[in-house]
């Protein structure tokens, strides 16, 4: 099977520090990808380029065969990639609903006159969104608060509602950056559950994520980043015997794990 | 019955009701002044309010709608009300091509483009005495209503004329604002103001739909400035001055920015106060400047708004 | 030859007041990420309040140094009383309650002074120096001089002295500052103070030549941010360069196009820098975080 997205020797610079050098894999359709690394490794950095926001100092990526680097976000959601934030990115003053709906736009979208004037294809196109954003509300468990503003819901809640939000676009990839990071060890489960569902229904997934236990059910394939540059990738079972990576990140990681524990 | 209907049914009451109330025919003209006002102050709910972007320059639009009707009727031969739509579609053309580079601005930046704007058109409006009458103003044309409903055999005083086409066309523009507000576009704006970032990753087309708030509240404020133009019959260069623009924004946070209702709460307000309180006249930047301050500070979501959370206690939702 | 000696010269003037504004404006967002645009009613209060201390019969020295601490207390009290209140607010928010502080200070020197012009005369005569075929007014160089000292001054506080160096610390990091055991209460007190005072500087300077009165403040806070803008907001260097590059463009201007449109400079430019460089001509490019 030919590859959904590939990154190409992706790179970026802040101020003659390169953040990212030279990343490259490939995620396939249905497939699970977790990129995993020590803080500060570039993996935030990593999505914030293949999704439009950051220009790349150097590499490519590819969306379907075609390049996509450096294209508008805008236009990224078009072709079907989507994605959550790790720092939430929610519109606060909006029903859980509305935030959802807003995941439809590209579907909905008519002239700023019909929508002023409230004409039927206007109306029409707010109900349908409203309907499919109501059933993926009730997909993340949060049906009962589609009418509350998403400023006064837990944090638990806003990461989920964010997954339900990406989903509205219809992806084909979706990214997630630290879907978990936060949540509960019962919030972390049903995270888990919906991202192995939303794979199940064919999307591809390019997950970011600390929680390693998770990282090591779920994924397909894990891309290691540390320090920018990637130092291993494979299998998990094959990557967590990595010399190179256990030391680099599973003892770190471990001494965080133990951290986390504590506070 | 849906908040949009709620809202525009309150609005009309008020509307209908008001003059029951009036000790003289001089609160006719008060209340098509606050009309007028309320008008450009909707067109800002939907930039500032929606979109959450700044315009500290809108009564430069207000001056091209007043202005369009001062000089068109007399250069181009045009009826008033023809010369309405010619402001506002210069208002929205202006508004367009100046929108696209400084809206990807933010914050300060932002205000202060727009106020540099708005300067620049007011300076263009006293500079070119030869044609705009320079500081002094100008007079404008009858917009003929009157004359046409008389010959209808229907007698109606100035004051009551303005106060009813001015309701009219408020009510209007609060109709399409509410209409926007649930709408994709509306849906879209609102998701900028909340995180652009997101916005963008979700396919919304961000620079595009700020420009289109742009150039509606653009319209908004130039079809005020038109009616002012209109009902006063003389205009000066101070309609698109920095103080107009400051009092629309003002007008808009006072009674609450994100709600159509609000900021037409905020309109009567701040128009009314210093035509009632001649008194007040002396110090009524202070009390503006006061005004600006303090709702800012206790009642960030404006009047109206935290009114509401108060009646509704605080469950908020 | 003569005419842009000239225009040169009165250009570089106006700019050095520009440069006090824009240098006021840079410390107070250096300071806490506001832009006041109250600014320009410090200058104002500045000229008023010497004009009406030297009309109440006190020496001018003793009026400047009255008008700028009075000036200094206003800008302390600003941030008193409306800026730290709204600390975290969004800058819409900031912007308005800027705006509001400017027209309450304009209303207020409107009842407390009056709504008349007022100058007074120059501090060495009113004479006009000759040079190369332009003339000069002394009080020209009594600006020119009074900014450079006053840039000169301000480097050295920052640069020398343990205040100066926790006002730094503290724009660059407030937490961190906190954190080191810096007051930065009161280092915001000292930043809104000290903007304040180089504004009524400005004003002190300026009003023999250019006059004052209570509403002139708006229009000089606007030509000032340009300046600010121009150098890029938040760099005290750029402040200087934005200032005088302003004044000389806007003299220009005035004398060879239209002295009606001379005010439209500093809006095209502002309009054009931020469209075109939004960082300014002497600033960094920032990254937002996700």
């Amino acid at each position: 099977m030919s590859a959904l997205l590939e990154i190409d020797g992706l790179g970026i610079a802040f101020g003659g520090i390169k953040a990212v050098d030279d990343v490259s894999f490939a995620v396939r359709e249905g497939e699970i990808v977790s990129v995993i690394g020590p803080n500060g490794a570039g993996k935030t950095t990593l999505f914030n380029m293949i999704s439009g926001l950051y220009r790349p100092s150097q590499g490519k990526v590819r969306l379907k065969g075609s390049d996509i680097t450096a294209l508008e976000p805008h236009l990224l959601a078009r072709r079907g990639l989507s994605r959550t934030f790790q720092n939430l990115q929610v519109f606060g003053e909006m029903t859980l609903l509305e935030n959802v709906m807003v995941g439809h736009h590209l579907r909905e979208k008519g002239g700023v006159l019909s929508d002023l004037l409230g004409l039927p294809a206007s109306r029409r196109k707010t109900r349908a969104s409203a309907d499919s954003a109501l059933a993926l509300l009730a997909r993340v468990g949060l049906e009962k608060a589609a009418y509350r503003a998403a400023r006064t819901m837990s944090y638990g809640a806003l990461k989920r509602l964010e997954i339900a939000r990406a989903l509205a676009l219809d992806p084909k990839i979706l990214l997630l950056d630290e879907p978990a990071a936060g949540c509960n060890a019962v919030e972390t489960e049903e995270i888990d559950r919906l991202i192995a569902e939303i794979a199940r229904a064919g999307v591809a997934i390019l997950l970011v994520e600390h929680d390693m236990k998770l990282v090591m059910k779920i994924s397909a394939h894990l891309v290691v980043l540390d320090h920018g540059r990637k130092i291993a990738e494979g299998a998990p079972t094959q990557v967590a015997r990595d010399p190179q990576v256990i030391a680099a990140y599973l003892g770190q990681h471990g001494q965080e794990q133990v951290l986390h524990a504590e506070g | 019955m849906k908040p949009k209907h709620l809202s525009l049914l309150i609005l009309t009451l008020l509307v209908v009701a008001a003059p029951f109330f009036f000790p003289s025919g001089f609160y006719y003209r008060i209340g098509a002044l606050i009309f007028i006002n309320a008008i450009a102050v909707t067109g800002l709910v939907i930039l500032i309010g929606y979109a959450g972007q700044i315009s500290l320059g809108h009564a430069g639009f207000a001056g091209i709608g007043a202005y369009a009707c001062a000089l068109a009727p007399e250069h181009l031969g045009l009826p008033p009300v023809a010369a309405i739509l010619l402001g506002a579609a210069l208002s929205a053309a202006l508004a367009w091509l100046v929108g696209r580079p400084i809206l990807r601005l933010h914050g300060y930046y932002l205000g202060v483009a727009t106020l540099g704007l708005g300067i620049l058109i007011s300076m263009v409006l006293s500079n070119e005495a030869q044609w705009t009458g320079g500081p002094d103003g100008i007079a404008v044309p009858d917009l003929g209503l009157r004359g046409l409903l008389r010959d209808l055999g229907w007698r109606v005083g100035a004051g009551e004329l303005w106060y009813g086409l001015a309701g009219l066309v408020m009510i209007l523009g609060a109709w399409l604002a509410l209409n926007l507000f649930d709408s994709p576009t509306g849906r879209a704006l609102r998701a900028l103001h909340g995180s652009e970032v997101a916005a963008r990753t979700m396919g919304i087309d961000v620079a595009r739909h700020k420009l289109h708030a742009f150039v509606v509240s653009a319209v908004y404020a130039s079809v005020s400035g038109s009616l002012l133009a209109l009902m006063n019959r003389l205009i000066t260069p101070d309609v698109a001055g920095f103080m107009h623009s400051v009092q629309m924004v003002t007008m808009a946070v006072l009674g609450g920015v994100g709600s159509v209702l609000g900021a037409i709460f905020g309109a009567t307000i701040l128009t009314a106060l210093p035509q009632l309180l001649t008194v007040f006249h002396q110090y009524e930047h202070m009390v503006l400047g006061l005004v600006m301050i303090l709702v800012m500070i206790f009642l960030p979501d404006g009047l109206l708004p935290s009114l509401m959370k108060r009646l509704r206690g605080r469950d908020g939702e | 030859m003569a005419d842009l000696l000239q225009f040169l010269m009165s250009g570089l003037t106006v700019g050095a007041v520009y440069a006090l504004l824009a240098l006021g404006f840079t410390i107070i967002f250096n300071a806490s990420g506001v832009v006041n645009f109250a600014q320009g009613e410090f200058v104002m209060l500045g000229g008023m309040g010497t004009a009406f201390a030297i009309a109440a019969g006190l020496p001018v020295p003793l009026a400047a140094l009255l008008a700028i601490l009075g000036t200094a207390a206003v800008g302390v009290a600003l941030n008193r009383l409306a800026i730290a209140p709204a600390r975290g607010a969004p800058v819409v928010s900031l912007i308005i309650i800027t705006i509001g502080a400017a027209i309450f200070l304009q209303g207020a020197a409107g009842l407390i002074f009056d709504k008349q012009i007022h100058r007074y005369p120059g501090f060495s005569g009113e004479a006009p120096l000759r040079l190369a075929g332009a003339t000069l007014l002394p009080q020209s160089l009594w600006v020119m001089a009074g900014a450079a000292l006053t840039f000169a001054a301000l480097w050295l506080f920052f640069t020398r002295t343990l205040t100066g160096k926790a006002v730094l610390a503290t724009a660059n990091n407030p937490l961190a500052a906190s954190l080191v055991g810096i007051n930065t209460k009161a280092i915001m007190a000292l930043s809104f103070g000290l903007s304040a005072a180089i504004g009524a500087v400005a004003g002190v300077l300026v009003t023999p030549i250019t006059m004052t009165a209570y509403n002139t403040g708006v229009a000089l806070a606007l030509s000032g941010f340009a300046a600010a803008m121009l150098g890029g907001l938040g760099n005290p260097l750029g402040a200087l360069a934005g200032g005088l590059l302003l004044g000389v463009l806007e003299a220009m201007t005035a004398g060879y196009v239209s002295s009606e449109y001379k005010d439209a400079v500093s809006f095209i430019l502002i309009i054009l820098v931020l469209a075109l460089m939004p960082q300014g001509l002497l600033g960094r490019k920032s990254t937002d975080r996700v």
